[in-house]
């Protein structure tokens, strides 16, 4: 963790003093309790108006029939028919959810094999080591933007680079952002191609394997894909563990690229409509917000779930060396 | 495996050189796989139209450089101004960022207070709230208020950034800050500085790093920003790049595809040479902070 050492060059540090009493033994000589406040008061004031009083109105408005065009004093209470349609009615939320946990499901685990893969390709020191990372890195700061999801669409058109590439072998390609079958899969590769985020946090992992543990092993006499089984994957399942709840919270919430290849309608046939699109198109297209707050907090429930079920399960198979990392 | 070969350091070690090139050769090939996208774009962004279609090769075969400003003006207004528009939401996002989040993070990295334990962990649990769970609501609020689509329409993507909304700074910079000598507050207390001194004289010079780090980030994630900014602005002299660009697709005929990968690259840009000049710092950042990319 680079950043939380300490500076070098701050000057004398003055240790002789330093045996006062570090806590104020609950006494409020400085000012503490009121400077606090006051420190923290922007991030109250944000906390309070654009965090926890939208979440309220957003649970409140999901049992009204609330679209922006009616006053909110007009709107009326539906009780549960927003949550009724959404799990009976409406097939595109459903389509929504799958396509949701399709695109988690099969782009997480790809993305950090990936990410594993190349990170232990790259972990020997050796002149050149930092230009590929570097460069390994760079996808994971394009590829959000819309700029790199139109040239991605565009590289998976009929006319595009990907059928060039098929044509060498004379093989005749689809037009995979038109069709269903295939749509999705193109915006799990553009995920995919941004391996480069976890990747260098697995190589920060595996710096801290400690080599002696691998001598240790080969003087046991195991081999190469035993050493990794035993030894680099439960000493980076910590990281392992950060990068796989991250990303799939990251994977839940695609939402420029599915916009962009569908020119926001997560077409051909829903087969690109992302949970968040669906929110989008719900509650800034169609206008029916209530219904989008539903969606919202059904959204917010099932996250804080997979969250849950994630810290969990980590407890079986997440190894910690010292008691943390 | 015998005992015999146990001597040498790791396996493998003894012959390094054949080892080491296919590796070489194996990352060679995936970064060029890796990187051939960005290639193409740059390379169909200099095509005609002609060999968009037909010229499969990554180098144009007659460099047409007409699309760049063709696209720069494709639109009633030149995309002059959605890249104003871009850069200044992008820099006040940083402004606001760094001085708001700098603020709560001394409060809890340093100072005592009632509660301190409670907000400490509201603040961890915002970390991993989805944004777009607040979007429909933060929109009536901000409409309720007039400032959707108002005089300045920026201020509801503005106004977040300046109430230190963004937890992922505030979190690292507390780690930051934790990182910094307690002797030097206690120095400070004993010379009669109160919080306030403290802050002005010992953690905000010594926090440049972080305040650093979280500038290059919160720069980067807003100019490519997309969600909030198609919500909150309407018309189209207010655009963001990443907004106007996707008014190409809406007019997607095959004739603006040079044009619009022009503007694809122009808008990547402010991106790339962030990248090569903090790359290192890119890299080492998103060790200890890990999130999005």
């Amino acid at each position: 963790m680079a950043l939380t050492t300490a500076p070098g060059r701050t000057g004398p540090t003055r240790s002789a003093r330093s045996h006062a009493p570090r806590r104020g033994a609950g006494r409020d000589r400085h000012g503490e309790g009121l400077a606090g406040y006051v420190f923290l008061s922007p991030w109250l004031i944000g906390l309070m108006g654009v965090t926890a009083i939208p979440m309220l109105l957003s649970l409140y408005l999901s049992f009204t029939n609330y679209d922006i065009l009616t006053p909110l004093s007009e709107v009326e209470w539906v009780g549960l028919a927003n949550y009724e349609r959404m799990f009976t009615a409406d097939p595109s939320y459903w389509h929504a959810v799958q396509v949701t946990l399709t695109f988690a499901l099969v782009a997480v685990p790809v993305k950090l094999a990936a990410a594993l893969g190349v990170a232990l390709l790259l972990n020997r020191a050796w002149r050149g080591v930092g230009l590929f990372r570097s460069l390994f890195y760079l996808p994971s700061l394009l590829g959000g933007s819309v700029a790199l999801a139109i040239v991605w669409v565009n590289m998976f058109n009929r006319d595009g680079a990907f059928n060039s590439f098929l044509a060498l072998f004379g093989i005749e390609g689809l037009p995979w952002v038109n069709d269903p079958e295939w749509a999705l899969e193109t915006l799990m590769l553009l995920a995919i191609w941004q391996f480069g985020a976890p990747m260098v946090i697995f190589l920060a992992g595996l710096k801290q394997v400690p080599s002696e543990l691998y001598e240790a092993a080969s003087v046991d006499g195991a081999g190469r894909f035993s050493q990794f089984w035993h030894v680099t994957l439960p000493m980076l399942s910590p990281v392992i563990f950060f990068n796989l709840v991250l990303e799939t919270i990251n994977g839940f919430q695609g939402f420029t690229a599915a916009f962009v290849l569908s020119n926001g309608t997560g077409g051909p046939v829903d087969s690109t409509l992302m949970y968040t699109l669906k929110l989008y198109i719900s509650g800034f297209t169609d206008l029916e917000m209530g219904y989008a707050s539903a969606m919202a907090w059904v959204f917010l429930i099932a996250i804080a779930l997979i969250t849950t079920v994630f810290f969990s399960t980590g407890r079986f198979w997440v190894h910690y060396s010292d008691g943390e990392r | 495996m015998v005992a015999a070969t146990s001597t040498a350091p790791r396996q493998g070690a003894r012959r390094p050189g054949g080892r080491q090139a296919l590796r070489l050769v194996l990352l060679v090939v995936i970064l060029a796989v890796v990187l051939y996208p960005l290639l193409w774009m740059l390379g169909t962004s200099v095509k005609s139209q002609q060999e968009i279609v037909n010229n499969i090769g990554l180098l144009p075969q007659r460099f047409t450089p007409g699309n760049y400003t063709e696209g720069w003006s494709n639109f009633d207004l030149s995309f002059g101004r959605f890249f104003l528009n871009s850069a200044m939401v992008s820099l006040l996002t940083v402004l606001g960022n760094a001085v708001s989040c700098l603020l709560a993070a001394y409060a809890f990295a340093r100072l005592r207070f009632r509660l301190r334990g409670i907000w400490f962990s509201v603040m961890i649990g915002t970390l991993l709230l989805p944004g777009h769970v607040l979007i429909v609501p933060q929109y009536i609020l901000f409409r309720s208020l007039g400032l959707v689509g108002g005089d300045w329409p920026y201020l509801p993507l503005l106004i977040p950034q300046f109430l230190a909304t963004e937890a992922f700074f505030v979190f690292l910079m507390v780690q930051f800050m934790r990182g910094i000598p307690r002797e030097l507050d206690e120095a400070a207390k004993i010379d009669g500085a109160n919080p306030y001194g403290i802050f002005r004289h010992v953690i905000l010079p010594l926090s440049r790093p972080a305040l650093v780090t979280t500038a290059i980030f919160s720069f980067i994630w807003t100019w490519n920003d997309f969600f909030r900014q198609l919500v909150f602005l309407s018309s189209l002299e207010d655009y963001t790049v990443p907004v106007a660009l996707t008014l190409f697709i809406d007019s997607a005929s095959q004739s603006a595809v040079g044009p619009m990968f022009a503007m694809s690259v122009l808008s990547l840009l402010p991106v790339f040479l962030f990248f090569l000049a903090f790359q290192r710092m890119l890299v080492e950042g998103i060790n200890t902070s890990g999130l999005k990319g």
